[in-house]
């Protein structure tokens, strides 16, 4: 089914429009609070059936779409499956099938292939949510940093956001270069050319090779994982000398000229990306960032399965804001998003 | 009638007995018992020949067989194609080269050359019976599908192939540099988060076989070039007279890698679609005779293979149905190409540099002849392709020219039914 302000499928950022990022940010406001309440439901997908499949290996990500779904009072499946490359493609249709004839809502697809969600998508009616794809997007994960960021600054245009560490593998940095320069942020990228693609910089974002100088020039610091395995294959000589070429320490960050935001979309390695100093002080978000990714994915979820966006952005205009499980959203408002 | 063989572009009458050119002007007579075609309003030329297809058999009958695979040659216009040796087993030896050629015998349509395997089983490591295939019909070598990695077994391909005459071809392919990648390297592998393959990794094998032919005098064919530097090398490598020639195939002269945005595994292909620029270098190339023949690079899979995500979808599209078409509609409607130099690349040269039969209307060779409908405008849908195949980017394209029909050795084997569309198959 299609949503009337986000479409069928959340893919990814690339292809959504500011407004419509915004949305998503601005619903996600009143479901923050439904997290800090003692009973976290409210019933806005109740009788909605959703299948988390996921390819790949993830705890942070599945177990936060899992709340989200929960909270939102959704019947959900959990799949896990892995297996060979081709295995992998065979079973991507056929799954794709029999999710179809199953007459599920809504999937919330993990996959090792860039486009797999974009291919499942295509070929059911069921709505489709991007829980990362490959090397391309991670789409809610670039709005939880989007809100984490506008959490902390209060905007995010014009702010500057550099981007750390392994990009050519990351998922995660796309959808944040797509996310930040729609919303009017700075964008760029620091790492070794092994670990960023060639011609980035025809994006709009730009390019640090040191990160003293990226250091010196953000806002905030997104500090992307290091998959252990590029040592093995040879992008970098060494975790140790990562660490010391390119890691975010306290050291570096005392040169600044400006507090610096620290995130990283977990999970970490520390003293490789990250200094523990680092992810632990006081300028680290990166726990705000997990808090968040259960209120975005609420919010995608609701939004998907054609919740008004008006009634978030009026609970977030109001000066006392509307109990989003106030009997009327009971009563239907959100209850039944049809 | 066109034959750039002999520079001949006029109307005039073709007589064709026994199975050979018999006599060629205008207003020639017809004996009594002759079968009279008029073609008037067509062009008749020499058979298009193709020397790049992978016709899938033995191996892989599901996707393709010799018969389906020459029946859509014959549609394309093809008289005669050159099938690669990636076969199931390989084509490493007499006895495999054999079957080819009886399959083919048996299915009386296009001809077909094998192309035998340069090391046995293609793995690269002691090189197969060049001489043994050359007796039983190949007319080539390759390892085509992968490249020739050792240097040093590539060298002795090319001294070994020497004593035969017979042009070893590469798939021009450095494996470490390529290693994973799915499509170009460049700014849209990027943001689709898709390993890409840089143009270097084919440019360094490209100079390494230049540099090999020229080290052993032998006569090197680089397979399916797709880059605007392999064209660079080509360029000097020939201004040197160093023996080099090369072909490119109707996609990398027509689509760039945008042609992937989607995840379209019908754009997935091996070397992969590039950029504007190498298209546009690549089709000046062409014109020039840097690059020498154009070649289909014919590859069959499965519709449910290629219905897979991008990393998961096997290379290679099919282009036997589509190939003068694409070429026809991007090079000469276009103004860039007159037909006759278009037919040259199709037919004449391939024919020189493979050493084999047609490539021309010239009298008393064998009368291997297409007659093209340039006029004809068509939609590709291959539902009514014969391949046994479905891949093909093209699809829903409107394209100009077709076969109108083709005769190999006199003999029709493929005739187009309506105007304005594919004949449906049997």
């Amino acid at each position: 089914m299609k949503s009337a302000v986000l479409g069928k499928d959340l893919l990814g950022l690339e292809r959504l429009s500011p407004d419509q990022i915004r949305l998503v940010l601005d619903t996600a406001e009143p479901f923050k609070e439904v997290s800090e309440r003692p009973i976290k439901k409210v019933p806005a997908l109740r009788g909605k059936t959703i299948v988390n499949l996921f390819f790949e290996a993830s705890t942070r990500t599945r177990i936060s779409f899992e709340f989200a779904e929960k909270r939102l009072s959704a019947d959900t499946v959990n799949v896990a499956a892995t297996g060979s490359s081709v295995q992998k493609g065979e079973t991507l249709v056929d799954t794709a099938k029999n999710l179809e004839a199953m007459r599920i809502d809504m999937v919330v697809i993990r996959h090792p292939s860039s486009g797999a969600a974009e291919f499942l998508g295509n070929r059911i009616r069921s709505n489709v949510i991007n829980a990362g794809d490959g090397q391309h997007e991670h789409p809610t994960q670039g709005l939880l940093d989007l809100l984490t960021i506008r959490d902390k600054h209060g905007h995010i245009e014009g702010l500057k956001v550099c981007l750390v560490g392994d990009v050519l593998h990351s998922r995660v940095a796309r959808s944040n270069i797509w996310g930040l320069l729609k919303l009017g942020a700075e964008v760029a990228v620091c790492g070794p050319d092994t670990l960023v693609p060639r011609g980035i910089e025809e994006l709009g974002v730009c390019r640090f090779r040191r990160i003293e100088e990226a250091v010196e020039w953000a806002d905030v610091l997104n500090v992307l994982r290091l998959q252990l395995e590029r040592m093995e294959k040879g992008f970098i000589p060494s975790l140790r000398e990562y660490y010391r070429v390119f890691g975010v320490t306290v050291e570096r960050l005392e040169r600044a000229p400006r507090r610096v935001t620290i995130m990283h979309p977990g999970p970490m390695n520390r003293g490789v990306e990250i200094d523990s100093r680092v992810a632990d002080g006081p300028h680290s978000v990166i726990l705000d960032q997990v808090t968040n990714g259960v209120a975005v994915r609420m919010a995608v979820l609701y939004l998907l399965a054609g919740g008004r966006p008006e009634l978030a952005a009026a609970a977030k205009r109001a000066t006392s804001p509307p109990d989003p499980l106030s009997t009327s959203w009971r009563a239907g408002a959100m209850g039944a998003p049809d | 009638m066109i034959d750039p063989s002999r520079d001949f572009d006029q109307t005039a009458d073709v007589l064709i007995q026994d199975g050979r050119i018999a006599a060629v002007g205008v207003g020639l007579g017809a004996p009594d018992e002759a079968d009279v075609r008029d073609v008037r309003g067509g062009v008749v030329a020499p058979g298009l020949i193709d020397v790049h297809v992978h016709l899938r058999e033995p191996g892989n009958e599901d996707v393709e067989t010799i018969a389906s695979g020459t029946r859509a040659a014959a549609a394309g216009g093809f008289t005669a194609v050159c099938a690669m040796p990636n076969t199931d087993p390989v084509t490493d030896n007499q006895a495999a080269v054999g079957f080819i050629v009886r399959q083919s015998a048996l299915a009386g349509l296009t001809r077909v050359y094998p192309i035998g395997a340069i090391s046995v089983g293609q793995k690269g490591e002691r090189l197969s019976e060049f001489g043994e295939m050359v007796g039983a019909g190949a007319v080539a070598v390759s390892d085509d599908g992968k490249p020739v990695v050792s240097s040093h077994l590539m060298r002795t391909a090319l001294e070994y192939a020497r004593t035969f005459d017979i042009p070893v071809a590469d798939h021009c392919e450095e494996p470490t540099l390529a290693s994973g990648g799915v499509m170009h390297e460049g700014l849209v592998a990027a943001r689709l988060g898709l390993k890409g393959i840089p143009a270097a990794a084919e440019e360094i094998m490209v100079e390494r076989d230049i540099l090999l032919a020229q080290l052993t005098g032998a006569r090197v064919h680089l397979c399916h070039v797709s880059t605007r530097g392999s064209v660079d090398l080509i360029r000097r490598a020939k201004e040197q007279g160093i023996r080099v020639t090369a072909e490119v195939t109707p996609h990398h002269l027509t689509l760039t890698d945008g042609a992937c945005e989607g995840y379209d595994t019908h754009a997935k292909m091996n070397p992969p679609l590039r950029e504007a620029a190498d298209v546009a270098a690549l089709r000046a190339a062409l014109k020039e005779g840097v690059i020498d023949c154009v070649a289909s690079d014919h590859a069959p899979h499965a519709y449910d293979a290629k219905e897979a995500a991008f990393d998961d979808a096997p290379f290679g599209i099919i282009g036997l149905e589509t190939a003068f078409a694409v070429a026809y509609t991007e090079l000469v409607e276009s103004g860039l190409f007159t037909l006759p130099e278009l037919i040259a690349r199709m037919s004449t040269a391939p024919a020189k540099l493979f050493g084999l039969s047609g490539g021309t209307l010239s009298p008393a060779a064998p009368a291997d002849v297409v007659v093209l409908d340039v006029t004809a405008r068509w939609k590709v849908d291959p539902t009514v392709f014969f391949s046994k195949s479905r891949n093909t980017p093209f699809v829903g394209r409107t394209l100009t020219g077709r076969a109108a029909l083709t005769l190999v050795g006199g003999r029709v084997v493929h005739e187009a039914k309506a105007r304005g569309a594919p004949a449906p198959s049997p």
